[in-house]
């Protein structure tokens, strides 16, 4: 019954959407004012049904109702209760729903919160979020139906990845769906706003809010795979340029831009036609990613639903809405009248320095993941374009784009003068020429990425703290905290980055019991190898005592876990963190002799990269929270630089 | 700068950064594309010696052998129609294993062999690669679809 229910609650959710579409749109011609009040309960409605549709699915899975094929497929009655529950959205048909059921309560918290906007703008903001909502609908119930029943229930399901089996992996997904679907909003609010004409400063203003929340979600759901990925797959790495990587990077990007963009927008009145359009295209990518991971499409290692079909539908729909927005953006923008202007040396030149770099590295970013796909499609030609590519592209600009964010927030609006700005930069500048020089003599022979890295980090993260110089700290704005904490939490994590890349040390070892083996700054004794007994695995755990001078030894306890439902085996990393760097040991398989494979880095700093990510998620929060709360809305909003230089 | 001129001057400069991209791109790419070769590709092609590759396959059944290091490994990839023989040392992935599908990342060393530096890790015991789908192959999993 439940299943059915579940299913039912999708089709009305999928009716009450398009109501939505139809009496949005409809509100806007002339005498259609009567619909207006209409357009709120219906966007609640359609929440109410969807979450519904997602409980029951909740349900299902959390009761192993295996008699439901997708609970079959990936979930089983020994996977412990995290996953049973996480195994929702573990899945294709799962995480399409959990995505649409995000979008429902994205558009119901847009009809109940926001007041910032014209009635009719909203309207058709609702209206937008009503049709992509349709089209995901659709998806869900014509090609991907996840309460399908079996027709004789299996005694036990097919249990649920154990690479899954994480609660980092439990969580990341929603994450990133959170972000995805913000930006579908900020979509939304431009396609509202080119309908009604009404691209200014207000429509901004009420757009940031969800730019800001979706990127910091976003950069958590990056920040929160990239360490999954480093200590689960037990390879070391923190960054593979894998397809599925790109598929959330790419937002992010469009999303940066479109955070810096807005902010010139609502704060200055500028770059209207530019920002319209970046919400347009970071939507979009959201999109793409969408498509990379969910189709099947691409030689990925890390894509896990392999079917052209639901790949053609949701490329159908990406052409439908970016191709609608872009015509409706074409149709419109002449209408959008220009903002202010300002100087090339200006915080908006450097912002538009900032997004047009942004831009390139998400189109090297975009062409490096489709160009495999384009060139099979057109000479039948299997490549694959890899790290070598990602790095020597974007890397080069990545730095110049941290460069030119070190500079920016000690600019004023409008116009600045060139000396002045360089007299503010001055500090950080020569901090910069010092940690260079020092990393040269300290670091000998290093290569020029990791030396220009850990160089710029210096000198970023003293330019980001600047904009606090002179000011009271305890009057200084949310937001303006916000943005020193986010530039701070980049120089950390390009630290952390260049650190990974110049001095890890590697030991690849096959060794007996009792042997020891030496890596960086650590000797490791190897004390034994023992099975152990896990919930629904069973292990071989090893025991290594590692030593470092005459610090206290730490015990690391390294797994091979075997999985018999799915037959599958996993590897558990086991890292010992000191403030310095992570020792990460491996064990391999057994060897004839006695031996193990040991495999062991020392990896100095590298938690600075997460560290990092971590604290540009803190600042995009507190400027979230700055924004939202009307007591910390300063009296003078337009600069953090009022008595600066 | 008058207002109109200002458009412009932004429209081209997004113009330049945009054609800039794609350039730079695809330059990149024809030094960096790494190409997808299934065995079969690799030996028609006679591909470079030494030259950045993918491998694509299934490790061929009875084929995996542990040199006496015990950290390297060798096997044979096939797609059916030729086999490579390849080279690997390190921790393999948890999903590798004989009959298996399997994407190694590394370069010729002479024509019909391969050292891998990289064997790619896997998300799911179902995956492999596309071009291989439907031919009775793989043989790991599977209750699905």
């Amino acid at each position: 019954m439940i299943a059915e229910a579940g299913l039912a609650a999708l089709w009305i959710a999928a009716m009450l959407a398009a109501l939505q579409a139809f009496i949005g749109l409809g509100s806007l011609k002339a005498g259609g004012e009567e619909l207006l009040r209409a357009v709120r309960p219906v966007a609640v409605a359609q929440a109410v049904m969807t979450v519904a549709s997602f409980a029951a699915l909740l349900w299902l899975f959390y009761s192993t109702d295996l008699s439901v094929k997708l609970v079959a497929e990936d979930s089983a009655i020994s996977v412990p209760t995290l996953y049973r529950i996480a195994g929702a959205w573990g899945n294709h048909e799962g995480s399409m729903l959990l995505w649409v059921t995000i979008l429902a309560i994205a558009g119901a918290a847009v009809a109940l919160l926001e007041r910032r906007l014209p009635e009719r703008t909203l309207a058709a903001t609702i209206a937008a979020q009503g049709v992509i909502a349709l089209g995901f609908f659709a998806f869900l119930l014509f090609s991907s139906n996840p309460f399908a029943r079996l027709e004789i229930a299996p005694a036990d399901g097919n249990g649920f990845n154990p690479l899954l089996q994480d609660p980092g992996l439990a969580f990341h997904p929603p994450t990133l769906y959170v972000g995805y679907v913000g930006l579908s909003v900020a979509f939304s609010f431009a396609v509202g706003a080119l309908l009604t004409r009404d691209v200014g400063p207000a429509f901004a203003k009420a757009m940031r809010p969800w730019v800001l929340g979706a990127w910091t979600f976003l950069t958590l759901g990056i920040t929160a795979g990239s360490y999954w990925a480093y200590y689960e797959l037990g390879w070391g790495g923190w960054w593979f340029w894998d397809p599925t990587e790109n598929a959330s990077l790419m937002p992010w990007l469009a999303a940066t831009a479109l955070l810096h963009s807005v902010t010139v927008l609502a704060t200055r009145d500028g770059l209207r036609a530019w920002t319209v359009m970046l919400a347009v295209v970071a939507f979009s990518m959201s999109m793409v990613g969408t498509f990379l991971v969910r189709s099947g499409i691409l030689t990925s290692v890390h894509a896990f639903a392999l079917d052209p079909k639901r790949g053609a539908f949701i490329l159908v729909l990406l052409a439908l809405y970016i191709g609608g927005a872009l015509a409706l953006f074409g149709a419109r923008i002449a209408t959008v009248t220009e903002g202010n202007r300002f100087d090339p040396v200006s915080r908006e030149g450097a912002l538009v320095v900032n997004n047009l770099l942004l831009s390139v590295i998400l189109g090297l970013v975009l062409i490096g993941t489709l160009y495999p796909l384009a060139a099979e499609s057109l000479t039948g030609e299997k490549l694959s374009v890899g790290p070598p590519y990602f790095n020597a592209t974007t890397g080069p600009l990545a730095l110049v784009l941290v460069a030119v964010m070190a500079a920016g927030p000690v600019m004023r609006w409008r116009r600045d003068d060139i000396a002045k700005v360089a007299k503010r930069i001055a500090i950080p500048a020569v901090l910069t020429v010092i940690a260079f020089v020092a990393v040269l003599v300290l670091a000998p022979g290093l290569r020029i990425l990791p030396l220009l890295g850990l160089t710029l980090a210096a000198g970023v993260a003293a330019a980001s703290i600047a904009p606090l110089w002179k000011r009271k700290l305890r009057r200084t704005p949310l937001f303006t905290w916000g943005m020193v904490i986010a530039h701070l939490g980049v120089a950390v994590s390009l630290a952390g980055m260049a650190c990974e890349s110049a001095f890890t040390k590697e030991t690849l070892v096959a060794a007996r019991p009792g042997e020891t083996v030496t890596v960086g700054p650590y000797a490791i004794r190897f004390a034994s190898v023992d099975p152990v007994p896990g919930r629904n695995f069973t292990a071989v755990q090893a025991t290594l005592v590692a030593t470092r001078g005459s610090s206290t030894p730490i015990t690391l306890k390294p797994e091979q876990r075997t999985f018999d439902n799915p037959p599958q085996q996993t590897s558990e990393s086991a890292i010992a963190t000191r403030w310095d760097g992570q020792l990460y040991t491996v064990v391999g398989a057994p060897v004839p002799g006695g031996r193990w494979q040991l495999r062991l880095w020392w990896k100095p700093f590298v938690t600075l990269i997460w560290l990092g990510g971590a604290l540009i998620a803190l600042g995009g929060a507190l400027s979230l929270i700055g924004r939202a709360l009307p007591r910390h809305r300063p009296v003078v909003e337009h600069t953090g630089f009022a008595r600066f230089g | 700068m008058k207002a109109k001129n200002q458009r412009l001057v932004l429209a081209l400069l997004a113009l330049v950064a945009l054609v800039g991209a794609v350039l730079l791109g695809m330059s990149a790419l024809k030094d960096q594309a790494s190409y997808f070769y299934s065995p079969s590709d690799a030996l028609r092609d006679h591909v470079e010696i030494g030259r950045a590759v993918r491998l694509g396959g299934m490790v061929e059944k009875g084929s995996l052998k542990r040199q006496t290091d015990g950290v390297t490994i060798t096997f044979n990839v096939t797609d059916g129609a030729a086999t490579v023989a390849a080279r690997y040392t390190g921790i393999v992935p948890d999903l590798f294993r004989e009959g298996s599908g399997v994407v190694a990342e590394g370069r010729f060393t002479a024509p019909g062999e391969f050292t891998a530096d990289t064997i790619l890790a896997k998300h799911d015991e179902n995956y492999k690669p596309p071009e291989l789908a439907g031919n009775g192959m793989h043989e790991t999993g599977s209750l699905k679809k």
